[in-house]
């Protein structure tokens, strides 16, 4: 559809710039303005210019983090994506199955993030939990609280069983817009079912799937909840990932400068990434 | 393409292992805390409806969740509100900046939570909003409104112009159109934008907790109260957690139709 050039449509976009200004704009500046400053207390500011974001770029404990953060985002997107790719070519069309199936599947979704991690924890403990007491019954000897290659493996299962619902959701839908002529015709060439999904379903979901990767992008960027929860980002700081790091600086050592000066650097790298996701967007409607 | 076995045996594994927390969680909810700590046990051997009990006659337990569905519910009109006619304008028009100020939007749904906690709990304690039901609402727009306006957006390309200009030929004022032709013709877009944003401000809890302490405390941050000296609650914990899932259950039950239909439409 070709749209008309009218600057007028500003009026209706103005609430929304003015509501998410509001929300964005003035907490960005008092970060901006925290992370060249020193701050004793009130009165007793010292600008310090870039003096925070050096001591930033230059710390283990962060650099760390950001690793894990990026491990932890690809295994996501790795496992979550064909998963529930797989998950939504299995549902069923249509009808009161159909329905019944959505509902259940999406519950995961609508759970608050700190009682999926309450969940998980108990689930997942020896003790009272189905999940770790049955590893344990079957001779594994798992324990997420003290190994910590368990407490990846419980944090990363977590949040398979948290997204994928939501992954196989958007998937579904892309699948229900396939008109049925399309199957009909690879049916009369004797299509394989291989090659009916490579070559009509698929490309039928690109443009859902790219929304997709974006979403769980950046929602496993910024997780906090659920692993904070789960295991308190131990043992060790094995599972502490950037908003935790970010968080306990901020708020627990009050370390507003440091914090703010991070708070900067992650959101620019969050923004790099998800710009170079909203080119290929629009790339992708440029095509269409 | 007909339902296979295979399938069906497929989508069944995997509902049993969304399922299976959440069984548990219910399963320990209608426990007592010895019978928890006492040994594992599939079924609730004395069943006891106690730990619902705590909850339902004590107000500082059962109005968090009434704070949570008031600030949720404040947001998804506000969103509503203020992303109807601004998906509108993108949908339809090109204006100075318009793609910037798109990503700009999006932009606001990267930002992680975290770092807006101190400059949040600044902001609205300074305007004299902090521990209100609006100031999550307002906070929790800087994610959901872009969002909506995403989706929304989507929904009304699908939308022929040509509606637009009969009606002004029908001598439809823009208002009027807007409200008796347009929005009806993107209900299943609508209701799809209301679960989604439903869904993010209920899941949220960090910005939530920040920005209140007494009055208007979500029902996630009075969870955590179970924890006391003498160790964890299990009983009333998971009693507390399987309750927050209800309204979630009840939001989907009512865009169910929407949302197997109305996706496919849109851009979500």
């Amino acid at each position: 559809m070709k749209k008309i050039h009218n600057n007028r449509a500003w009026w209706l976009v103005l609430p929304v710039f003015l509501l998410v200004a509001f929300s964005a704009l003035i907490p960005l500046m008092t970060v901006v303005n925290y992370s060249v400053q020193d701050i004793f207390g009130p009165g007793q500011t010292f600008f310090v210019g870039t003096e925070w974001f050096k001591g930033v770029l230059g710390d283990e404990r962060l650099q760390d983090s950001l690793i894990r953060q990026f491990m932890f985002s690809g295994a996501v997107l790795l496992i979550q994506i064909p998963f529930g790719i797989g998950v939504a070519l299995m549902m069923p069309k249509s009808g009161i199955k159909g329905s019944l199936c959505l509902i259940l599947i999406a519950i995961p979704l609508l759970i608050p993030w700190n009682v999926v991690g309450t969940i998980w924890q108990v689930f997942a403990r020896g003790d009272i939990g189905l999940f770790g007491w049955g590893l344990n019954e079957l001779g594994f000897d798992y324990n997420y609280t003290g190994n910590t290659v368990d407490a990846w493996l419980t944090v990363l299962l977590m949040d398979v069983w948290h997204w994928t619902p939501l992954v196989a959701l958007l998937c579904y839908s892309g699948l229900r817009a396939i008109p049925e002529a399309f199957y009909q015709a690879a049916e009369i060439d004797r299509a394989s079912k291989w090659a009916v999904f490579r070559y009509i379903q698929l490309p039928r979901l690109k443009s859902v799937l790219i929304i997709a990767v974006l979403l769980r992008f950046m929602d496993s960027f910024m997780i906090y909840t659920e692993p904070f929860v789960l295991t308190g980002g131990g043992p060790g700081s094995s599972t502490t990932f950037l908003s935790q790091t970010l968080t306990t600086m901020a708020i627990k050592q009050f370390d507003l400068g440091r914090a703010s000066a991070f708070s900067l650097i992650y959101f620019l790298i969050v923004l790099v990434i998800s710009w170079l996701f909203f080119t290929a967007i629009t790339q992708d409607d440029k095509e269409q | 393409m007909k339902q296979s076995r295979s399938k069906n045996v497929g989508i069944t594994l995997f509902i049993a292992f969304v399922l299976t927390p959440v069984y548990w969680l219910l399963n320990m909810s209608f426990k007592t805390n010895q019978e928890i700590l006492g040994g594992l046990t599939l079924f609730p051997k004395t069943f006891t409806l106690d730990n619902y009990a705590v909850i339902f006659s004590d107000p500082s337990w059962y109005n968090g969740y009434l704070n949570s569905m008031t600030y949720v519910a404040m947001n998804v009109v506000i969103t509503l509100l203020v992303a109807l006619p601004a998906a509108y304008a993108f949908s339809r028009y090109k204006f100075l900046g318009d793609k910037h100020l798109f990503f700009w939007l999006l932009s606001n749904r990267m930002a992680p939570p975290a770092v807006f906690l101190m400059p949040f709990f600044q902001l609205y304690s300074s305007i004299g909003l902090f521990d209100t039901h609006i100031a999550v609402a307002l906070a929790h727009c800087l994610f959901t409104v872009p969002l909506a306006v995403w989706i929304l957006e989507g929904f009304m390309k699908g939308v022929p112009r040509e509606y637009d200009e009969m009606a002004f030929i029908d001598g439809y004022s823009f208002p009027r159109f807007f409200i008796k032709v347009f929005l009806p013709m993107i209900r299943s877009g609508i209701g799809v934008t209301a679960f989604f944003t439903f869904m993010f401000s209920w899941v949220e809890l960090l910005l939530a907790r920040t920005l209140t302490s007494v009055d208007a405390q979500p029902i996630g941050a009075i969870m955590t109260r179970t924890i006391g000296a003498s160790g964890i609650d299990w009983g009333v914990l998971s009693a507390a957690g399987a309750l927050t899932i209800i309204p979630g259950i009840l939001v989907i039950w009512f865009v169910r139709n929407h949302v197997a239909k109305g996706f496919a439409l849109g851009r979500v």
